[in-house]
C-alpha cells in the first residue's frame, strides 16, 4: 500500500513480487492476480481432465471408480468454467480497461480486490472438498436435483458454496466494470472510438450482472433443500427439479456468452495490429456483441429439450437460438475481411487468432446443429455434445485467451516471449485439440452418451484417439510454462508499443507505471486507424520513448 | 487509502462521488435478479401445482402483515423528509427522520419475528411454507441489512460536518437501498400474502 | 449414425444429412478464405507499411448478414416441419403436465410431456419406470414385467415413463428418440418401429456412479415372435416374478451387470409393489 502513496509521476516505480499476494487496488495487479490464480486453476483442471481421459482409454472402469469418476468430471467442469475461464476474462478486463480508456485505475479499486479474494478461497474450498465425507460433488457442473440431493451431502454443499462465492466476485466484477467503462473514459474517448474489447466487456457484465444472481437464487433453494430439508427441487417432497433446470439455466447459457464474448473483443484487438488493417465493420462487431447478450437471455431450454417442456416452447427456444448465429456470423466474416488483404505478421498471437476462428466456427456449426430440436433430442447429452463446448470453450475462449496473452505479454511483463516455443505451443495445442475432440462427434452420433466411466466396447477404438490428443494438449502446456519462465528471465526486452498498436495501452510504459500514465494520455487516433498514415509515422519518436527506460526494474 | 493517494499526486480525481451512485444502481440490478428468480420459483409452483397452497398450509393473517405494509411502505416517505433535511443542510433534520425510519423498520422486523412464531408451519411443513419462509426470510435480511445502512448514516451524522448539503453519499445510498427493499416488499405481499 | 429404426428416425437422419452439408459449406468459406488470406497475404520480410486502411463496407455487410438469416429461417423451418413429422407438437404428448396430480392418479389415458405423436388406445402400452439402475418395463394389458423391452415391429408403442429416485433418460439411438424421466412426472414416447432388430436402450441422464451401465435392450421383433415371448412370459407371471430380472436382465449385458447385482434386491420390491397397483387398477 506504501508505494502507491510514494509513486509520483516521473518516477517508473515498479511492483514487488510480494505485492501479488497482498490485498492490492491496483487494477493491474489484480489483473496478473487473476491471470496467474486462473492459469494454476487450468493446470489443476487439465490435470483433472487427463484422469478423465485416461480412464476412458477403455471400456472398463478400470482407473478410477465410477464413484471417483463423477467426482473428478464434476470438478473438471466446475474449475474449467468457473476458475478457468470466467476468472480470465477478468483478468484481461481488469489489466486492460483503465488503460485502454486512459484511467488510473478501475472506479471502485476496492471492491475490485475484494471481487478478486473471493476466488481463490472458492477454489480452494471446491478442491479440499475431495476430502470431505462423501466425497466431492459428483451430479456434474450443473448439479441437477434430485441426484445432487442424494449424493454426498457435503460436496455438494461446498460446491454450492464456492459457486456461490465466484458467482459474487463475478457480479461485483462487473458493477466495476460498467462503471469504469461508461464514466470514466478520456474526455476524448466517446463509445464509437473505444477499443472493441471495452465494448465486449459492456456486453458481458450486463450479461453477468442480469444472469449470475438467478443462479445464486437457484443455488441457495438447492442449498435448502440439502441442508434445511426442504424440498423445493424435491420431487420427493413435491417439489419440481426441472425448476431447477430452468433456474440454472438462466444462468448458464448466457455465462457461456460470458466466457466467450471477452475473448471476441481480445480478437477484435489483436487481428487488426498483426495484419496491420482496421477492423471490418467497427459498429457491426460492437453491436453484435450486444445483439448476442440480448439473444443470450432468451435461450436457455434449448438445454433441456429432452427434459420436458411443451411443444411450442421449444420451438421457440429453437428459432431463437438459431438466431444467435446470425450476430455471431456478422463477427467471424469481419474478422476473415479484417484479414483479408492485411499484411500478416505470422506470430504467435497471430496463429491463436487464426486458431480461434477456425475452431470456433466449428463449434458454433455444430452448435447450431444442437438447436433444432429433432436432432438434439438424438445427440442430447451425448459426446456430440461434448465436442460442441469443447470446441467453443477450448478451441475458441482458451484459444481467444492465448492469442490475448502472448499479444499482452510484453505490455505486461516489459519482455517479449520466445516466438519458437510460442509456436510449438500454438501447433501441438492445435493438433491435440483435434485429435481429442474431432472423434467425439463421431462418437456421440453414433450412441456413446457422456458422464460415464464405463462404456459400450465398439466405442473403444475412437476413444482411445481421443484420448491420445488429450496426451498432446497436455504436452503443449510444455513450450507454454517453458517459454514463460524462459521470456520472464531472459526475454528481449520491449518498448512501450513493440507491435506498434494504437490502443492506448500502448502509450504507456511497459510494464506500465503504477499510476498508468504519466500525466494525460492523449487519444491522438482511432484505436484501429492502420494504413493512414503510419509508414512514416515513428512511434518511438512519438511517445519520446526508449525501451531502457522501463528496463532498470522490471521483473 | 489508494482514493487519498490519488487524490494527492492527480488533480483530476474528484469524480468518484456520483460513480459510487452509479455502482450502487447496478448492483441493485444484480439484487432485483435474484427477487426475480425467487418470485419467478412462486409463481412457477403456483401456477403448475394443482392445488395451492397445498392443503393443510394454514390460513395467513392478513391483519398483522397488513399494518407491517403500511410501516414499511410510509417508512419510505419519512426517510425521504430526512434526505430533503440534509439537502438543507439540516442535519438534526436528518437525525430526527432517519431515527424516526429506523424506528419503523425495528418494528416491521419484529412483526415479521411475531408471525413467524405464530404461524403453525414451519420451514419444511410444505412448498408454500419453505417459499413463505425463504422469500421472506431473505426480504427480512435486507431489511436487517438496510436498517444496518441506517444506523451508520445515524452514527456517521453525529461527527461534525460529515454530512453537508452537498456531500452526502451515504444518506443517499441508504435511501435508495430502502425504497428497493420496500418495492420488493410490496411485490412479495402482493404475490404470497394476496394472491 | 446408427441405422434408423423407424420411419422418424429417418426423417431426422435427413435433417441430418441437410445441417451438415450446410456447415460443412459454410465452414468452408470461412476457412478458405482464412487460408487464402494465409498464404496470400503474408507480410514480406522487412516490410513495415500497414494495409490498405479499409474500414467497412456496407454493402457487403448487408450480404453476409442477410445470407445466414436467410439459412437460418430455412434451417428453422425445416427443423419445425421435421419436428411436427415426429409428433413434437401433438396436442395429448406435447402438453406440460403439473408433477403431483400424476403421483395422485396413475390412470392410463393421462396426458404428458414427451415427444411423438400419440396413437391413443391403438397403440401397444408399456410402463416404463426407471431407477438406479436399471429399467422397468410393466405391460399393463397382460401384466408381464420385464427388464427388457419387446415390442412387434410395425405397430405403435406408447411408453409412459416415469422414474423413482433420480431423473434418468430413456434412450434408443436408433430411434434417435431420447426422452428424460423424471420422479413424480410422467413422460410420453410414442413410436413406430420398422425395422427388426435390437437395439440398446440407453440411460442418457447422469444419475450416479453406474451411469454408464443403466442398460437395456429394446427387441423389434415380428408379430408371432412377440406373441410368443407374451404366451412364454405371461402364464406364470407370479411366479415368474422373483426371475424376471435375473434371467431377462442378464442376457443382456452380463459384464455390466455383475457389478451392481445387489441393487437388484432392492427392484425385486418395487416389482411386487408395481403389480400390486395394477392389479389394483383393473379392478
Ligand atoms: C463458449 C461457450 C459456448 C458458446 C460460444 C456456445 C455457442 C453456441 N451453442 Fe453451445 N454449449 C456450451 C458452450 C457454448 N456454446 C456448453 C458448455 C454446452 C453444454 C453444457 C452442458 O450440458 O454441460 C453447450 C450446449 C449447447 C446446446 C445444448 C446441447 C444439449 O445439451 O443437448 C445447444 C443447443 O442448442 C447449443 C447451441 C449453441 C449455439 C447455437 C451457439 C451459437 O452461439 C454459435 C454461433 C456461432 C456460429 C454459428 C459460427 C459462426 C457463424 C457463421 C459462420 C455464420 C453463418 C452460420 C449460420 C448461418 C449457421 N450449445
Ligand atoms: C473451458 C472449459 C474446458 C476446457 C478447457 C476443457 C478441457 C478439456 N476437457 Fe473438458 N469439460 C468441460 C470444460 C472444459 N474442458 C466441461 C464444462 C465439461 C462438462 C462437465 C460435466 O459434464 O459436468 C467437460 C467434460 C469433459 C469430458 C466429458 C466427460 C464425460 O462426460 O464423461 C471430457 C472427456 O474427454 C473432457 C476432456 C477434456 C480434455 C482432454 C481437455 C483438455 O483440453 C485439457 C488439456 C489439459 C491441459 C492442457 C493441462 C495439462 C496439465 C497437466 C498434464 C498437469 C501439469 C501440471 C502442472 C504444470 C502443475 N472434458
Ligand atoms: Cu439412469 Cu443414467
Ligand atoms: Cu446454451
Amino acid at each position: 500500500m506504501t508505494t502507491i502513496i510514494e509513486s509520483t509521476k516521473t518516477q517508473h516505480q515498479q511492483r514487488k513480487w510480494t505485492d501479488y499476494f497482498t490485498f492490492c487496488t491496483d487494477h493491474k495487479v489484480i489483473g496478473i492476480q487473476y491471470l496467474v490464480t486462473s492459469f494454476l486453476f487450468y493446470f489443476i483442471g487439465g490435470a483433472l481432465a487427463e484422469v478423465l481421459r485416461t480412464e476412458l482409454a477403455t471400456p472398463e472402469p478400470d482407473f478410477i471408480t465410477p464413484f471417483l469418476y463423477n467426482q473428478v468430471l464434476t470438478m473438471h467442469g466446475t474449475i474449467m468454467i468457473f476458475l478457468w475461464i470466467v476468472p480470465a476474462g477478468a483478468a484481461f478486463a481488469n489489466y486492460l480497461i483503465p488503460l485502454m480508456i486512459g484511467t488510473e485505475d478501475m472506479a471502485f479499486p476496492t471492491l475490485n480486490a475484494l471481487a478478486f479474494w473471493l476466488t481463490p478461497p472458492g477454489g480452494i474450498l471446491l478442491l479440499l472438498s475431495f476430502f470431505v465425507d462423501g466425497g466431492a460433488a459428483q451430479a456434474g457442473w450443473t448439479s441437477y436435483p434430485p441426484l445432487s440431493l442424494v449424493s454426498g451431502i457435503w460436496g455438494e454443499e461446498i460446491w454450492i458454496l464456492s459457486v456461490l462465492l465466484i458467482g459474487t466476485s463475478s457480479i461485483l466484477g462487473s458493477i466495476n466494470f460498467l462503471t469504469t467503462i461508461l464514466k470514466m473514459r478520456i474526455k476524448e474517448m466517446d463509445l464509437h472510438s473505444m477499443p472493441l474489447f471495452c465494448w465486449s466487456m459492456l456486453a458481458t457484465s450486463t450479461l453477468i450482472l442480469l444472469s449470475t444472481p438467478v443462479l445464486a437464487a437457484a443455488l441457495v433453494l438447492l442449498s435448502f433443500d440439502l441442508i434445511a430439508g426442504t424440498s423445493f427441487f424435491n420431487p420427493a417432497g413435491g417439489g419440481d427439479p426441472v425448476l431447477y433446470q430452468h433456474m440454472f439455466w438462466f444462468y448458464s447459457h448466457p455465462a457461456v456468452y460470458i466466457m466467450i464474448l471477452p475473448f471476441f473483443g481480445v480478437i477484435s484487438d489483436v487481428l487488426p495490429v498483426h495484419v496491420r488493417k482496421p477492423i471490418f465493420g467497427y459498429r457491426a462487431i460492437a453491436y453484435s456483441s450486444l445483439g448476442i447478450s440480448f439473444l443470450g437471455l432468451i435461450v436457455w431450454a434449448h438445454h433441456m429439450f429432452t427434459s420436458g417442456i411443451p411443444g411450442w416452447l421449444r420451438m421457440f427456444f429453437m428459432a431463437a437460438t438459431m438466431l444467435i448465429a446470425i450476430p455471431t456470423g456478422i463477427k467471424v466474416f469481419g474478422w476473415c475481411a479484417t484479414i483479408w488483404g492485411g499484411k500478416i505478421n505470422l506470430n504467435t498471437p497471430f496463429l491463436f487468432g487464426f486458431g480461434f476462428l477456425t475452431i470456433f466456427t466449428l463449434g458454433g456449426l455444430t452448435g447450431v446443429m444442437l438447436s433444432a430440436v429433432p436432432f438434439d433430442i438424438h445427440v442430447h447429452d451425448t459426446y456430440f455434445v461434448v465436442a460442441h463446448f469443447h470446441y467453443v470453450l477450448f478451441g475458441g475462449a482458451s484459444m481467444g485467451l492465448f492469442a490475448g496473452f502472448y499479444h499482452w505479454f510484453p505490455k505486461m511483463t516489459g519482455r517479449m516471449f520466445n516466438e519458437f516455443l510460442g509456436k510449438a505451443h500454438f501447433l501441438l495445442l492445435f493438433i491435440g485439440l483435434n485429435v481429442s475432440f474431432m472423434p467425439m462427434h463421431e462418437l456421440g452420433l453414433l450412441g456413446m452418451n457422456r458422464r460415464i466411466a464405463l462404456y459400450d466396447i465398439q466405442f473403444q477404438p475412437l476413444n482411445e484417439i481421443a484420448t491420445i490428443g488429450a496426451y498432446i494438449l497436455g504436452l503443449s502446456t510444455l513450450p507454454f510454462v517453458i517459454n514463460i519462465f524462459l521470456s520472464l528471465a531472459s526475454g528481449e526486452k520491449v518498448s512501450r508499443n513493440p507491435w506498434r498498436a494504437y490502443t492506448l495501452e500502448w502509450q504507456t510504459s511497459s510494464p506500465p507505471a503504477i499510476e498508468n500514465f504519466d500525466g494525460k494520455p492523449v487519444l491522438w487516433a482511432g484505436p484501429y486507424d492502420y494504413g493512414l498514415n503510419s509508414e512514416e509515422f515513428d512511434f518511438e519518436k512519438v511517445f519520446g520513448d526508449t525501451p531502457t527506460e522501463t528496463s532498470s526494474n522490471s521483473k | 487509502m489508494q482514493g487519498s493517494a490519488i487524490q494527492k499526486s492527480h488533480e483530476t480525481t474528484h469524480v468518484h462521488h456520483d460513480h459510487r451512485l452509479f455502482g450502487l444502481v447496478l448492483f441493485l440490478i444484480a439484487e432485483s435478479s435474484i427477487f426475480l428468480g425467487l418470485f419467478s420459483a412462486f409463481i412457477v409452483y403456483k401456477t403448475i401445482m394443482p392445488i395451492w397452497p397445498p392443503t393443510g398450509t394454514p390460513e395467513l393473517e392478513l391483519l398483522l402483515p397488513g399494518i407491517n405494509t403500511l410501516i414499511l411502505v410510509s417508512s419510505s416517505f419519512v426517510m425521504h423528509k430526512g434526505k430533503a433535511a440534509i439537502k438543507r443542510n439540516d442535519v438534526s433534520g436528518l437525525k430526527l427522520w432517519f431515527g424516526v425510519t429506523a424506528l419503523m423498520g425495528f418494528v416491521f422486523l419484529a412483526g415479521q419475528m411475531y408471525e413467524y412464531f405464530h404461524l403453525e408451519m414451519g420451514l419444511t411443513t410444505n412448498l408454500f411454507a419453505s417459499c413463505f419462509y425463504v422469500l421472506t426470510g431473505f426480504h427480512g435480511l435486507h431489511v436487517s441489512f438496510g436498517l444496518f445502512m441506517i444506523l451508520a448514516v445515524l452514527w456517521r451524522s453525529s461527527k461534525e460536518g460529515h454530512y453537508t448539503s452537498e456531500s452526502h453519499f451515504g444518506v443517499e445510498a441508504a435511501e435508495i437501498y430502502w425504497h428497493f427493499v420496500d418495492v420488493v416488499w410490496i411485490i412479495l405481499f402482493v404475490l404470497v400474502y394476496l394472491l | 449414425m446408427p441405422v434408423a429404426a423407424s420411419e422418424n428416425a429417418k426423417e431426422v437422419d435427413k435433417l441430418f444429412n441437410f445441417m451438415m452439408t450446410i456447415a460443412t459449406g459454410l465452414f468452408l468459406i470461412v476457412e478458405g478464405a482464412l487460408v487464402y488470406s494465409l498464404i496470400k497475404f503474408r507480410r514480406k520480410k522487412g516490410d513495415t507499411s500497414d494495409g490498405p486502411h479499409i474500414e467497412g463496407n456496407v454493402a457487403l455487410e448487408i450480404v453476409w448478414t442477410a445470407i445466414p438469416t436467410v439459412i437460418v429461417f430455412i434451417l428453422a423451418f425445416y427443423s419445425f416441419q421435421t419436428y411436427n413429422k415426429l409428433g413434437g407438437l401433438d396436442p395429448v404428448n406435447s402438453r406440460n403436465v403439473p408433477p403431483q396430480q400424476i403421483a395422485i392418479d396413475n390412470n392410463d389415458d393421462q396426458i404428458a410431456l414427451g415427444i411423438g405423436k400419440s396413437f391413443g388406445k391403438e397403440a401397444l402400452q408399456v410402463n416404463v419406470q426407471a431407477m438406479q439402475y436399471a429399467w422397468l418395463f410393466t405391460y399393463p394389458e397382460t401384466g408381464i414385467v420385464s427388464g427388457e423391452l419387446h415390442v412387434p415391429n410395425n405397430q405403435p408403442v406408447q411408453l409412459n415413463m416415469t422414474a423413482k429416485d433420480v431423473l434418468h433418460a430413456f434412450w434408443v439411438p436408433q430411434l434417435r428418440l431420447k426422452q428424460d424421466t423424471i420422479p413424480g412426472r410422467q413422460s410420453i414416447i410414442s413410436f413406430i418401429p420398422s425395422l427388426k432388430g435390437d437395439y440398446p436402450i440407453v440411460c442418457a441422464e447422469l444419475c450416479g456412479p453406474y451411469h454408464g451401465g443403466m442398460k437395456s435392450v429394446l427387441h423389434v421383433e415380428d408379430q408371432d415372435s412377440y406373441e410368443e415371448w407374451i404366451k412364454s412370459n405371461q402364464p406364470v407371471q407370479e411366479a415368474y416374478l422373483e426371475k424376471t430380472l435375473t434371467v431377462d436382465d442378464s442376457s443382456s449385458n452380463e459384464k455390466f451387470l455383475t457389478s451392481y447385482i445387489e441393487n437388484m434386491d432392492t427392484e425385486k420390491d418395487t416389482v411386487a409393489e408395481l403389480t400390486h397397483n395394477y392389479s389394483h387398477q383393473d379392478s
